[in-house]
């Protein structure tokens, strides 16, 4: 079977060693995490975990009903990238030199569509939202002039259809 | 009620039912065990000789009460001395509640004397667990504990408790646990599968049952002895279903698996129709996954949504507790026999008995054989006792040649083969049936691992009976390394000290017999003694046992030699 990204959901109850619980089921099938996000969800006290994988759908199937059997995992659900509307975002801490000497920078800047998010007399901070390539781009551009800093967050994700858990959780309250 | 948390803990397990836990002291967890002395004539403690001799105890008196067994330890090498028999009874959905002390709160984290992140190295293993550092946070986490332990499928769960959280005081009051919202034990069943289930079994020519723990667990023995005769089809167990029906009900088929019998394991790949019931398809049950009942229609039925297509892709999948979902499914069942397919069976079980069953059982060679021991045990037990094994050859002979009467009859360490499981499991499991026969059949080299549990059996008078088949070696290793591995015995040669004169030393009765003429006389004795009674049977060395499955093979390719 075909190995694929795919973009876990979890949905959970916000409690300490839930997120060792949950990492040691990809460690136990020796699946690398490509990339973490946790955050709140759109339900007050529920936490939701964005973790994408690149496995097989047979593997991310039985790791995801792993991890929904975990107590205080409320539900969890995989997706493809084309299910998913999906970002990541990146800091780059650049020389303040390089703003006002090189030419190409300010294109860069305005091509990418990023945001300086400070400027101080040593260094500049560029925030760049979007898809990987886009980022890693951004990354290569920059790269010759000297990155001092850089840092990406774990992919976000937001699916198409519909996740169903405000009505679960409903459907428990009764 | 203004009180301290360690007594609030024994308030939980008094509301909770617990009358018998089993545990080792120490620093971090003496203001509990203060509090069993105040409690002893409530709650009864039994002290083992080892943190891994408790959890398998109460692994023992859970799997035959269907209760939660509880084991207390201390912080450190305490708790880390649980974690073998809490993997046993997460692999095999057992409900058990572990209690370890912990270094107080303001030592958390700082390398303090016998502390260790338990939490941290419990979680791979437990069903659920919760560190509390709080004496208020004692109820609710202990009666979560108990839910969680017990309900949808089993497991073990561990609830780690400071020092300052047993000493403090705060106004306990107990509420049990109803429900967690983000925990469904018991899926609803699906009408529509159900229907599509029984039209599959209605309209097939060949079907199958396998069934495993999941039927003792959800209590649906008689609905599966109901739809095994109705719908006339041949029935199987696997080494955890085992007593889950009778040995000689005549569907019973035997045992799917490694060490199975003949005819279900071959026939597996003739059937039309699988229906596996409250079974995960183990590699030790289906060798080869891509050669395993391909020609068939699956039917899976199962409490836990995460066994559906793990291992073998279902047709139809049937979520819920055992005993519901059989009850839905037996009105659309029609009546049935399979008469030609069941002599199928026969046929095999005589090929078995013709090449391997007779010379196990009735040899003809002077040395004894484990088989024989077992047929006597069963023959002097009249298939009644409860019956515990350890792991390596002598559990896959118990397992294919104890009889059972009755349900909740096999304890074993299925799952994780966890050598050393049997002698402390047999302490838990005799004083979870007082009124009933445990007899404890332990190869050399487990019985070893555990074998300062005799001191507990001592202490307590338990009257278990103790069956050490020896053959002076591993066995089961040295029958893989003569069959796979040219016969280079590799350390499982075992040079082993005078067991009967070790028992002697507890003062448990014992006898040391080589000789088929003793083998009957001595049985008898040990099930007439009152106390715990010591056997030890020579048995032949280098006994192979089959059939056998070769690990990764399909079951079609089962060999008899």
């Amino acid at each position: 079977m075909e190995k694929k990204w795919f973009t876990i959901s979890v949905y959970s109850e916000n409690s300490v060693g839930l997120l060792n619980r949950i990492s040691g089921i990809f460690l136990k099938r020796h699946i690398n995490i490509e990339s973490l996000n946790v955050s709140k969800s759109e339900i007050e006290h529920v936490s939701k975990f964005t973790i994408v994988v690149y496995t097989t759908e047979d593997w991310v199937r039985n790791i995801v009903g792993q991890v929904e059997k975990q107590i205080e995992v409320i539900k969890a659900f995989y997706h493809t990238d084309e299910e998913t509307i999906y970002q990541e975002s990146a800091l780059f801490k650049v020389a303040s030199t390089l703003l006002f000497d090189e030419r190409n920078i300010q294109n860069i800047i305005k091509e990418s569509n990023s945001q300086i998010v400070t400027v101080s007399r040593d260094f500049f901070v560029l925030a760049k939202s979007g898809r990987r390539n886009e980022i890693d781009d951004m990354y290569q551009q920059l790269k010759p002039y000297g990155i001092m800093q850089f840092v990406r967050s774990g992919r976000i994700a937001v699916t198409k259809s519909e996740m169903k858990i405000s009505s679960l959780l409903k459907e428990f309250n009764q | 009620m203004r009180i301290s948390g360690a007594e609030a803990i024994i308030h939980c397990l008094l509301a909770e039912g617990v009358d018998l836990i089993y545990g080792y002291p120490g620093g971090a967890i003496m203001p509990l065990y203060d509090e069993l002395y105040k409690f002893q004539h409530k709650l009864t403690h039994i002290l083992t000789r080892h943190e891994q001799g408790a959890t398998h105890a109460a692994q023992g008196y859970a799997r035959v009460t269907g209760k939660v067994g509880v084991a207390v330890a201390t912080s450190g090498p305490g708790a880390t001395n649980l974690i073998t028999g809490i993997a046993d009874a997460q692999i095999d959905s057992t409900p058990m509640v572990c209690i370890t002390g912990q270094v107080a709160r303001h030592l958390l984290g700082s390398d303090a004397f016998q502390e260790t992140d338990i939490i941290g190295i419990s979680t791979p293993v437990t069903k659920w667990n919760c560190q509390v550092t709080k004496a208020s946070e004692i109820p609710e986490v202990l009666a979560k504990a108990f839910y969680i332990a017990k309900s949808g499928r089993p497991g073990p769960v561990l609830v780690d408790i400071t020092k300052n959280a047993q000493i403090d005081e705060f106004d306990f009051s107990y509420e049990h646990c109803k429900g967690v919202r983000s925990y469904n034990p018991y899926p609803k069943p699906n009408a529509k599968a159900i229907e599509e289930a029984a039209n599959l079994i209605n309209a097939a020519k060949k079907p199958f049952i396998v069934f495993g723990q999941g039927v003792i667990l959800g209590e649906a023995e008689k609905q599966l002895k109901t739809l095994v005769e109705k719908a006339g089809i041949p029935a199987a167990w696997t080494v955890l279903g085992l007593s889950a029906m009778d040995t000689d009900h005549p569907l019973n088929v035997g045992m799917v698996g490694m060490h199975g019998n003949y005819g279900p394991n071959l026939l597996t790949n003739e059937c039309d129709v699988l229906i596996a019931i409250g079974m995960r398809f183990d590699d030790r049950v289906t060798g080869s996954l891509d050669t395993y009942a391909k020609q068939a229609k699956i039917i899976h039925f199962d409490i836990d949504p995460a066994e559906i297509n793990k291992n073998v892709k279902a047709d139809v999948a049937v979520l819920g507790d055992s005993k519901v979902t059989l009850d839905l499914l037996l009105p659309l069942i029609k009546t049935n026999k399979h008469e030609s397919w069941h002599n199928e069976f026969k046929e095999k079980y005589k090929i078995e008995f013709d090449q391997i069953i007779k010379n196990e059982v009735y040899p003809t060679k002077d040395k004894l054989t484990m088989a024989e021991v077992i047929e006597e045990i069963n023959i002097a037990s009249g298939h009644k006792a409860i019956i515990v094994s350890d792991v390596g050859q002598h559990q896959m002979i118990t397992c294919r040649y104890a009889k059972f009467k009755q349900t909740k009859s096999n304890v074993t360490s299925g799952g994780l083969g966890t050598m050393g499981f049997a002698l402390p499991a047999a302490i838990g499991a005799k004083m979870g049936a007082m009124d009933r026969e445990v007899v404890a059949i332990i190869g050399d080299g487990g019985y070893q691992m555990t074998i300062q549990e005799l001191g507990t059996i001592f202490q307590n008078k338990t009257p278990v009976k103790i069956v050490v088949l020896n053959n002076d070696h591993l066995g089961m290793v040295r029958q893989w390394q003569e069959l796979f591995f040219e016969s280079r015995y590799a350390s499982t040669v075992m040079v082993n000290p005078d067991f009967v004169k070790i028992a002697e030393g507890y003062h448990i009765e014992s006898k040391r017999i080589s000789e088929r003429k003793d083998l009957k006389s001595t049985i008898k004795e040990m099930l007439a003694s009152k106390d715990a009674y010591f056997l030890e049977v020579k048995v032949e060395k280098e006994d192979n046992v089959f059939p056998m499955i070769p690990s990764g093979a399909s079951v079609s390719d089962i060999r008899l030699k």
